[in-house]
């Protein structure tokens, strides 16, 4: 067990300083020090307790959202629509939030607004899932075309029904209830945390140990075959999306509740597609889910701080996210005609 | 519905749909090489980046667009390497293309964020111009909608009725029996991403040259995904990529249109429209667009491991 383990992570570092070099490159041609900006990423992600709390508050939706990729992506399905269902969540759970009312007591409220995200999550993944399970439409274009979607009912119901009328110039909606708020332990680390953790577990325990499971990675391995035994193709189908679709939503949740206290446009930082990365990186396992989640948590992190110290946009990041993808990527390829 | 009205959201569609046709247009030309690049909404964004940064600094619009031809095939081809040589899953590599571009385009095109170029002019077509009511919608446009019909012509034109075509095509279909026929399948791969690269770059300069006149991170705004959408809407038939882009381009500047006049719609419904406009299309030609896709690409779609 050991020995293979080791020699993946000397191959994973190596890959890993292949793509430093050559982001290093991108800052060199504009004359920036590419000692000061690794420096900075790491120094203000790893060098303070408060660097690595902000790792962890962008971790937690990025393991959901990674979930969210992975499960699909087991039995051969490419959901691209975290972002879709991220919000769609955040959506359903102030919603709750706001119908139930402030007074709501905890044992209620907090239940109560993970459920609802969660079922939006699953309700935004439902359209993609039955397209495919009938062989309409590719889940891969349907999820991505429902981002911009969900994005735009959010903005539509903050902007409108959901408004808080008292502030005037901020389009957000009221103060959620103090119930439906997810406690956080240290700074704003919270709740989510052991979510995500927990659905890790339970989906590595899942895939690896129940007949569900088995069925999945049956169908992942060969559809054609395992349709020709009689495995429940479409089921699972439309099963694996919106559990995925639900932890995307409790991604949503989480920013919202945890984080926000209310519902305001754009308020993911791109999770749904750092986190379709991360399942990529991690090959669909999640327990590496959570390593590569948070090597991505921590270069998002700092490239918000790239953005405030050097002026870089935060966008910048991206080059070397992309660059840690097209190693793994490269790495896995299996033909060569 | 008044004239005017009418007018101004088909003027206005025309200029919508043409960054959305050149983008789809380069896709299909991919896709029948039984490859699927899923980032052209990168290569869009390094093409907008990079005719704006060269627009700006040499103050010629010809030279930007050039630039950002040349970017967006360069850029293309880095798929190569990993689709074509590794056979490594192409959508999630068209992802990795993707936040490339957008990362790059970001990175490259700051110093640029809130300036302007005069980008590409309208360029009336003399005496045409001038017609009542049609003129100001078909004549008084820039010269990359003009080139639109010409360009289309020029795809189908070179997958069906040129030799270099049939090769890329037979690749799209099977590739193992055209490489035993003797194709040199890889480098055909290589040259129709180049070429659809080409044609997304230039999507992305007529984004920024043409109708923004200026540079903003993910200018592109999901135009790209609209686009390998739109391909399937096409049927891979290069001439049917115009109706499609302007079916997208239409609810986009009927929007605008809309908004223009103070109409009661919610504008954040309205941005919906174009994608759940395609989705809708989508579904609908579901049975005519099956029996088109290339043979190959049907492998992409039904497996991602």
């Amino acid at each position: 067990m050991l020995a293979p383990s080791l020699r993946a992570t000397a191959v994973t570092a190596l890959l890993l300083a292949g793509a430093v070099g050559l982001f290093s490159l991108l800052l060199l041609t504009s004359g920036k020090s590419p000692l000061d900006t690794f420096a900075g990423l790491v120094g203000s992600t790893l060098g303070s307790a408060y660097g690595l709390g902000e790792v962890l508050v962008k971790l937690i939706p990025i393991l959901f959202t990674a979930l969210a990729a992975a499960l699909p992506a087991r039995l051969g399905l490419v959901n691209v629509g975290g972002e879709g269902q991220l919000h769609v969540g955040a959506l359903f759970a102030a919603a709750a939030a706001l119908a139930l009312g402030a007074a709501t007591p905890r044992w209620v409220a907090l239940p109560a607004g993970i459920l609802a995200g969660m079922a939006g999550g699953a309700a935004w993944a439902l359209l993609p899932a039955l397209l495919r399970s009938w062989d309409w439409l590719n889940e891969t274009i349907s999820t991505l075309l429902l981002n911009y979607v969900a994005i735009r009912l959010v903005d539509f119901f903050v902007f409108g029904w959901l408004r808080d009328p008292g502030s005037a110039n901020v389009p957000q909606t009221r103060a959620f209830g103090p119930g439906f708020l997810w406690p956080a332990f240290t700074g704003r680390v919270h709740l989510g945390l052991v979510l995500a953790l927990l659905a890790l577990l339970l989906a590595a325990g899942v895939l690896g140990l129940t007949r569900w499971g088995y069925v999945i990675r049956a169908i992942g391995g060969n559809p054609l075959a395992s349709r020709r035994h009689g495995l429940p193709l479409a089921r699972a189908i439309v099963a694996v999306l919106c559990v995925g679709g639900a932890l995307a939503g409790l991604a949503g949740t989480g920013e919202i509740m945890a984080i926000q206290g209310r519902l305001r446009p754009h308020f993911s930082a791109d999770y749904g597609y750092l986190g379709f990365l991360v399942s990529w990186l991690a090959g669909h396992r999640p327990l590496r889910i959570l390593v590569a989640g948070f090597l991505v948590a921590v270069i998002a992190t700092g490239g918000d701080s790239l953005q405030l110290d050097q002026g870089l946009p935060s966008a910048t990041v991206n080059v070397l996210m992309a660059l840690l993808l097209v190693v793994v990527l490269a790495r896995g390829g299996k033909r060569a005609v | 519905m008044p004239s005017e009205f009418l007018q101004g959201w088909l003027a206005g569609a025309i200029v919508a749909s043409t960054p959305i046709f050149y983008a789809a247009l380069g896709e299909t030309l991919v896709e029948r090489a039984g490859l699927i690049n899923l980032g052209v909404e990168g290569t869009m964004l390094v093409g907008a980046s990079v005719s704006f940064a060269v627009a700006s600094v040499t103050g010629s619009t010809l030279l930007g667009l050039a630039a950002a031809v040349l970017a967006g095939g360069a850029f293309n081809l880095l798929l190569g390497p990993l689709v074509v040589a590794r056979g490594a899953n192409q959508l999630a590599s068209g992802l990795a293309l993707m936040f490339l571009g957008q990362g790059l385009s970001a990175y490259y095109g700051k110093p640029f964020v809130g300036t302007t170029v005069d980008g590409l002019a309208p360029l009336p077509v003399p005496g045409l111009a001038s017609l009542p009511w049609l003129g100001p919608i078909l004549f008084r446009q820039d010269a990359l909608v003009y080139l639109t019909v010409p360009c289309a012509l020029a795809v189908w034109g070179l997958l069906q009725r040129t030799s270099w075509g049939l090769h890329l095509r037979a690749v799209g279909e099977d590739r193992l029996v055209a490489y035993a026929a003797g194709s040199r399948t890889g480098l055909l791969r290589h040259q129709a991403l180049f070429l659809g690269g080409t044609l997304a770059g230039l999507a992305g300069a007529h984004l920024s040259l043409a109708i923004a006149h200026t540079w903003t991170e993910g200018l592109t705004a999901g135009r790209g995904f609209i686009a390998v959408a739109l391909v399937i809407f096409g049927a891979w038939n290069p001439l049917r990529v115009l109706p499609g882009a302007l079916l997208f381009g239409g609810t986009l500047a009927l929007q605008i249109q809309l908004q223009a006049r103070g109409a009661q719609v919610s504008p954040f419904l309205l941005d919906m429209l174009p994608y759940l406009v395609t989705l809708a299309v989508l579904v609908q030609l579901r049975k005519a667009s099956r029996g088109r896709m290339p043979e190959g690409l049907k492998e992409v779609f039904e497996s991602s491991a």
